[in-house]
């Protein structure tokens, strides 16, 4: 046992030393290996990053989140809705009213509005809804406090700012107690959101203004139309119940018969999620298989210079039968030399792996999360191609004659 | 003389034949040799070109198996022997010199040494090894070279690391096919009178070459002509250290004969 390690060692040894001796042709040969596996390494990252900052953005939407949006329902994941909402506030009481399995429902009207603040002018969206709607998205007033239901009933013209709008209409931080105009219609700023961030689209969830759904349908729209409704289930096993009870009672609430397509649809946190995560694998099958075919051609290199290396070694090859080494004596060296060629092309790849993601981050901003696993995977499959496209040199090595590959010119 | 009189021959040859067959055509190149080498003996082999020279030397180098016949090799019977077992036997055995060094380049005269020992049952340790490998080479007169790559040695150094190469496993004999044939004649001289040494302590050699001055240095010429053995004789010893040395003619090529050996069968 000691005398096989040591011969294996031994062995080792030679490869190396192989390698060594042409260095220059040995990194061009390890390049698609060293491409492929900080393609790997990069790509898995980014993947990684994004569809970690895609899971943050759901998880902000908050916990057994459901929406429900005017229109039939959706085809492949877009919403094709063009016609007249059928969505009304009542929908949306009589949701909270009769919906067991939900806890908490807020109407959301929508209208885009000009913002004036002393000399501050700011275009951005009004949102009406009710003071359930904070417990929804899981959103906390920063600074102030959220309207109230004496606001909503009375139609209060009061206001909670996104915080990109307060920063905008009151960059001295003097938002709280002061009047904005919407519509040159005047409300009192009672808050200001705590920060969220981009949505999943991209789009800045603060650049929004937030006013009760009374006030804003009345002053603002002239529409007893809703955009959507904003709907809580009681727990996460109880989404899909939840869905179950608003669409019979939205179905009955409106009228539709049997065989009547509905009205309105909805989706719920769960299902944004896995559209996204669709998505990302989608992306991530793209990316990985760049890296695959990159990590092949590279093998397919492995492979063309160790053929190279073997028929100018015949002669050396022969030298070593003709000493006494064994067919597989000299299947290992020529396998060991291959390994070695993708392993120390795929170090080479992950040191670039890491190095790249961390580069990506840094100048292009994109969130990256360099991933154990896929560092693990790409160095194990870079050792793999080389025992792969590897073996077939080595095993006509291993089956040259002796005497044919010591006359070998 | 070195060997013991009771001593198992080394080499043990009966009836042994070769056919290449190419295609269609059938070349016999061994036509039905029988040899005999006892230990200690030092054997030159000659002949015309294609008179089957090499592939004799293959057959006892344990590299080619013959078509048909046998061949005992230090007692044991290697003509059926396949591709691993005979890889063993050569590297326990036999101690290849060949025509053209066939040095690793770019690997220093140790390490070209030491390889026969990487494939050997050995065991050695690293420092062992490097011990035998600086061993043989000073054997070979090579002491103080040991670093040096193929490339920094004369063609009469390069061979006589191959003959360490050849010496490093402690064969039972040393096979040399034209070993002197890419060196003048001064290195040649240099190079036979090594084997020479070695045969003096008792090694067995057998070699291969076309030139008389070469011959008359080993104690038996075995002339091989058109796959046959034709004549086998010994010489007559030209060396100042052997008593017979002085009383001998000499050497007048082709065939000084001292004592004419039975040729076998
Ligand atoms: N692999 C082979 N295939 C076919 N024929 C071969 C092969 N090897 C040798 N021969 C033939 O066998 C015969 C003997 O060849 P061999 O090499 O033994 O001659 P040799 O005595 O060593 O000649 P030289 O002095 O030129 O080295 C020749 O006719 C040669 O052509
Ligand atoms: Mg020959």
């Amino acid at each position: 046992m000691k005398v096989t390690a040591m011969r294996l060692l031994n062995i080792t040894k030679v490869g190396l030393m192989a390698i060594a001796r042409n260095k220059m042709r040995s990194l061009l040969t390890m390049l698609g290996i060293i491409i492929g596996v900080a393609c790997v390494i990069t790509m898995v990252a980014v993947g990684t990053g994004a569809s970690s900052s895609i899971q943050a953005t759901i998880n902000s939407l908050g916990s057994n989140f459901i929406m429900v949006f005017p229109g039939a329902a959706m085809s492949g994941g877009m919403r094709s809705f063009t016609g007249e909402s059928k969505l009304t506030p009542e929908d949306a009481l009589a949701i909270k009213a009769e919906c067991p399995a939900v806890a908490y429902v807020s109407p959301g009207a929508r209208t885009n509005a000009q913002i004036v603040a002393g000399e501050q002018n700011w275009g951005t969206q009004v949102w009406g809804v009710d003071v359930d709607w904070p417990f929804i998205r899981a959103w906390n007033v920063a600074d102030g406090d959220f309207f109230t239901d004496v606001d909503v009933r009375s139609s209060a013209k009061v206001a909670v700012l996104g915080s990109t709008v307060a920063e905008n209409l009151f960059p001295n931080g003097d938002a709280g107690g002061s009047t904005i105009r919407i519509k040159h219609v005047p409300f009192k700023v009672v808050g200001v959101l705590e920060r969220k961030g981009g949505n999943m689209m991209g789009q800045d969830q603060d650049d929004q203004i937030i006013a009760p759904y009374t006030t804003v349908m009345k002053q603002l729209m002239g529409s007893p139309r809703i955009n959507m409704v904003y709907v809580s289930a009681r727990s996460a096993d109880q989404v899909g119940q939840a869905q179950i009870e608003i669409e019979a009672l939205l179905r009955q609430r409106h009228r539709l018969g049997p065989g009547q397509e509905s009205d309105f649809n909805m989706r719920s946190q769960e299902e944004i999620a896995s559209t996204s995560a669709q998505t990302s694998r989608t992306l991530s099958i793209l990316l990985g298989s760049a890296a695959a075919i990159s990590l092949l051609v590279g093998g397919i290199g492995i492979m063309n210079i160790m053929l190279v290396s073997v028929t100018e070694r015949t002669r050396e090859i022969g030298v070593r039968l003709a000493i006494g080494a064994k067919g597989r004596h000299v299947l290992l060296q020529f396998l060991l030399e291959a390994i070695a060629l993708s392993v120390v092309g795929g170090g080479i790849g992950v040191a670039l792996g890491l190095l790249i993601p961390h580069l990506v981050t840094r100048f292009a901003g994109m969130p990256t999360q360099v991933s154990t696993g896929s560092v693990l995977l790409a160095f194990g499959f870079a050792a793999a191609i080389g025992v792969f496209f590897g073996f077939y040199p080595a095993r006509k090595a291993s089956r040259l004659d002796p005497i044919d590959a010591l006359r070998y010119e | 003389m070195s060997a013991p009189q009771n001593a198992a021959p080394v080499i043990e040859i009966r009836d042994l034949t070769k056919v290449y067959r190419m295609g269609d055509v059938e070349v016999h190149a061994l036509k039905g040799v029988s040899l005999t080498v006892e230990q200690g003996d030092f054997v030159a082999i000659m002949g015309p070109s294609g008179s089957g020279k090499s592939t004799l030397m293959n057959i006892i180098g344990c590299l080619d198996r013959p078509t048909a016949g046998t061949y005992r090799l230090d007692g044991i019977d290697v003509s059926r022997l396949d591709r691993d077992d005979r890889a063993e036997i050569r590297n326990a055995k036999i101690g290849f010199v060949f025509q053209s060094f066939n040095l690793l380049a770019r690997t220093r005269a140790t390490e070209n040494v030491e390889l026969p020992l990487l494939y050997g049952n050995l065991g050695l340790t690293a420092p062992e090894r490097a011990k035998r490998s600086r061993d043989a080479l000073a054997r070979v007169g090579l002491a103080g070279r040991e670093d040096h790559y193929p490339s920094q040695l004369s063609g009469g150094q390069q061979q006589r690391v191959a003959i360490a190469r050849a010496l490093v496993t402690d064969p039972a004999i040393l096979l040399a096919d034209e070993p002197t044939g890419n060196l003048d004649s001064r290195t040649s001289e240099e190079v036979i009178g090594i084997f020479q040494e070695l045969n003096d302590a008792g090694k067995t050699v057998v070699l291969i070459t076309h030139e008389p001055d070469i011959a008359a240095h080993a104690r038996r010429v075995v002339y091989v002509r058109d796959g046959l053995i034709w004549r086998d004789e010994r010489i007559v010893q030209m060396r100042a250290k052997h008593p017979d040395a002085a009383a001998g003619e000499p050497v007048a090529f082709p065939f000084p004969i001292a004592a004419p050996e039975e040729v076998v069968r």
